[in-house]
């Protein structure tokens, strides 16, 4: 376990040293003027901030809202509809990112909030959809055997149910969060900032310099999060 | 038919699986190989159609030897019936069996005609199985299928690893004595693993005892009854040998000819010799009846003669 | 109100973006099978090579697909080509890795039974192995179907057209009419192929 937490410690170093010798590189070797006016330090610094933000902000709601309402849709009185809603929670997961975020700017106008909000509700899908088939998932006889001994529901909850179901949601929060990190990119086009800021300047411009500085660093960001969740993953499954 | 010479094989440096192994089958022949669970059997099994291929010796089919052979030449000529059965889900019955004579491009309506000829001989109504998919089909018509399949190229060889490992013993039983008189008409040279030593008794002309990688005795079932080679043998063998023996002998070999008692009772000259045991203990006389299969008779059986015979070295 | 107006003016439009959009993911998908069929096949017999290939996949599918479309525009020049070379890129790890999951996950009984009768390698891949891998496959090409009709909308931003103009326009001009209209043709465009693709491997199942 410790050498798991070594590597992905290792890997989590060498990202963000990846993702400054990056910047650095574009900073200190511009293209040319143009680029060297758009990327400096402090703005791509503060782009990252927008997007780790936005993120999180959205990732934690997102948490904060599908797991209580998946630990609601199992429970006895909801629980005959549980498949039909991971059915529904399924098809919805279908729709694209953009067509979310599109939705939202239809309904919200542009700011920061709309793409925070389209990203709550496009994460909320995973973990809602983890949530629910990892409690359903949990053996009867288990439950059987818990309520037996006399604990009382709620007890059952928390000792039982929520720590045999733990797995599959980290595994959701893990595909919510490294897709937003690639969805918070959409947030640009809804004034929402973050580093696809970056990629649609470049775009406007033609610099690849830029461009490539856009989309490397949410991939390294992506990365990270991916190694942390794998000790997450080891910790919630053991 | 089929030779060993001097077989090794080993996986890795120190996993000796097959050590020295020489063996004879002759044509037309079930030769069954018996030996605990790892011994090599199927190993041994495998080198004939060179899905293995030993480290050294020589397999010889027709006095050649298998590795100047083509292997797909080869496996389309010997019939092969996996330890695991392993019909293809995705086909149904029919092109399960079609399987080889497509292989061999014979025209489609022999294939539909072979298909129909082998689902009568296992006892499948080809009406009604043609179509059906392996999932459709019980654990005992999956093996007659997975047999049907081994027959379909009409090879001379057929090589069958537990073909009755997963059945219960009445079916078990049932598909035995279907398959030797599915072998009275077919008269192939088959290698038959198994590690039900009564089953290598009732079915075998010869037995091959493994161990280890070792051939510990081969020889009839009689000789392997009367003269096991060493203590292995005779504790695999296990007890009651005499009845054993008993299981090996028919009446119709057993018996006098002529006339026989009208109240004794019938038994056809197929009927082994326990069976006329458990007859004559049930009626509590010291004689059969030997009938034909129309029930004409055609001698008596004594016990005395009975006891003479198993008792009797030769 | 604005809504049914915009509908009422619009349709044509609607349509040929419709189409153009669709034509570009049946164009893709195509390239993209045919590619991931030929790597899905040629992984399966070495798991080395397995996991470097769905690796580097693995790595390419974090690269935001909005940098990428704008990296390939140079190269490819404006129009539907970056967008069909991008989902490509995007579609290939679904197809692969279903490909090759589908292709190793067989009973390996099947495929000794297969040998044994003497059937040589191509027919074996051929008669057995992807007939049974045909499930997993057909999930693949439905996960990537589906992904590549959301990819395929963010190309509109650097020219690709369908339906993904309705949403930059739309943002560009603050007509929330198109945007929404816009959103909503993606929305049902995905669910509808998702459910018909689910359809069709039940369909092959039974
Ligand atoms: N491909 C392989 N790699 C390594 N070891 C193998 C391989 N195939 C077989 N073995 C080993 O060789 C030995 C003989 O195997 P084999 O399958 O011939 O046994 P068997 O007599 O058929 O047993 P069973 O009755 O259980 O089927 C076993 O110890 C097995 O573990
Ligand atoms: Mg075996």
């Amino acid at each position: 376990m410790t050498d798991r937490r070594l590597s992905a410690g290792l890997k989590v170093g060498a990202y963000l040293a990846a993702a400054v010798a990056l910047t650095l590189y574009v900073v200190e070797w511009p293209q040319d003027s143009l680029v060297a006016r758009l990327v400096t330090f402090p703005h791509v610094l503060a782009l990252t901030g927008q997007h780790l933000a936005i993120v999180a902000l959205s990732s934690v709601l997102a948490i904060l809202t599908a797991v209580p309402l998946g630990l609601m849709l199992t429970r006895d009185w909801a629980r005959q509809w549980t498949p039909r809603v991971v059915g529904f929670v399924n098809v919805c997961q279908t729709v694209p990112s953009l067509a979310v975020v599109a939705l939202a700017v239809g309904l919200l106008g542009i700011g920061a909030t709309t793409a925070i909000v389209a990203l709550w509700l496009y994460a909320l899908l995973p973990i809602l959809n983890n949530t629910l088939t990892g409690l359903d998932g949990v053996d009867a006889a288990t439950l059987q055997a818990a309520r037996g001994m006399g604990m009382r529901p709620g007890r059952v909850l928390r000792r039982i149910e929520v720590p045999l179901a733990l797995p599959l949601i980290v595994a959701g929060v893990r595909t919510a969060v490294t897709v937003n990190i690639g969805s918070a990119i959409l947030a640009a086009f809804v004034g929402g900032g973050g580093l696809g800021d970056l990629i649609i300047a470049g775009n406007n411009i033609s610099r690849v310099q830029v461009v490539v500085l856009g989309a490397g660093l949410p991939m390294l960001m992506a990365l990270i999060v991916d190694a942390l969740f794998d000790v997450a993953a080891e910790e919630t499954a053991g | 038919m089929i030779r060993f010479d001097q077989v090794s094989k080993s996986y890795g440096r120190n996993r000796q699986v097959i050590d020295d192994l020489t063996l004879a089958i002759a044509e037309g022949e079930i030769c069954m190989l018996v030996g605990p669970s790892g011994c090599g059997k199927t190993t041994s099994m495998k080198m004939i159609n060179r899905l293995v291929e030993p480290d050294s010796g020589t397999v010889l089919v027709d006095g050649r030897p298998v590795n100047s052979v083509d292997p797909i030449k080869l496996r389309l000529n010997i019939g092969y019936v996996i330890q695991e059965i392993g019909l293809f889900p995705h086909m149904s019955v029919a092109d399960n069996i079609a399987t080889v004579p497509v292989e061999l491009g014979w025209p489609k309506p022999r294939v539909r005609a072979r298909v129909d000829d082998l689902l009568a001989l296992v006892d499948l109504e080809p009406g009604l199985y043609r179509t059906k998919r392996p999932r459709e089909l019980s654990g005992g018509q999956r093996q007659r299928v997975g047999i049907a399949r081994a027959l379909a190229g009409d090879p001379r060889i057929m090589l069958m690893d537990e073909p009755f490992g997963a059945l219960d013993p009445l079916t078990r039983a049932k598909m035995q004595d279907e398959f030797l008189a599915i072998q009275e008409k077919i008269r192939k040279t088959i290698v038959f693993v198994t590690h039900d030593t009564d089953e290598a008794l009732k079915m075998g002309d010869h037995i091959a005892v493994m161990r280890a990688g070792r051939l510990l005795q081969y020889g009839t079932p009689t000789e392997i009854l009367r003269h096991p080679a060493d203590t292995f043998v005779a504790d695999l063998i296990g007890s009651r040998k005499g009845l054993k023996l008993l299981r090996l002998l028919d009446c119709g070999s057993l018996m006098r000819q002529g006339a026989a008692a009208a109240d004794l009772p019938v038994l056809p000259a197929r009927a082994t010799a326990e069976q006329a045991l458990s007859e004559m203990l049930r009626c509590g006389c010291r004689s059969v009846a030997v009938a034909d299969a129309s029930g004409v008779t055609l001698g008596r059986l004594d016990l005395d003669d009975l006891i003479d015979r198993v008792a009797r070295d030769d | 109100m604005d809504f049914i107006s915009f509908l009422v003016a619009y349709w044509p439009t609607l349509i040929q973006l419709t189409a153009e959009h669709l034509g570009i993911i049946v164009v893709a998908m195509a390239l993209s099978l045919a590619l991931g069929l030929v790597v899905g096949i040629a992984i399966s017999f070495s798991p080395r090579a397995a996991a470097i290939v769905l690796g580097i996949n693995g790595l390419l599918m974090t690269f935001p697909s909005l940098a990428l479309f704008s990296l390939l525009v140079p190269v490819l020049g404006i129009g539907s080509a970056p967008a069909i070379a991008g989902l490509v890129v995007y579609t290939q790890l679904p197809l692969v890795r279903n490909v090759y999951t589908g292709l190793t996950g067989i009973d390996p009984a099947l495929i000794e039974a297969a040998e044994g009768m003497g059937l040589t390698p191509l027919k074996i891949l051929w008669k057995i192995k992807l007939p049974l891998a045909w499930p997993a496959i057909l999930t693949g090409i439905r996960t990537a179907t589906v992904m590549g009709i959301g990819i395929g909308a963010i190309a509109a931003y650097v020219g690709a057209g369908g339906l993904g103009v309705l949403i930059f326009q739309g943002i560009s001009r603050n007509n929330d009419a198109m945007v929404i209209v816009g959103a909503i043709l993606i929305s049902a465009i995905s669910i509808l192929t998702d459910r018909l693709l689910a359809r069709i491997g039940d369909r092959d199942r039974s």
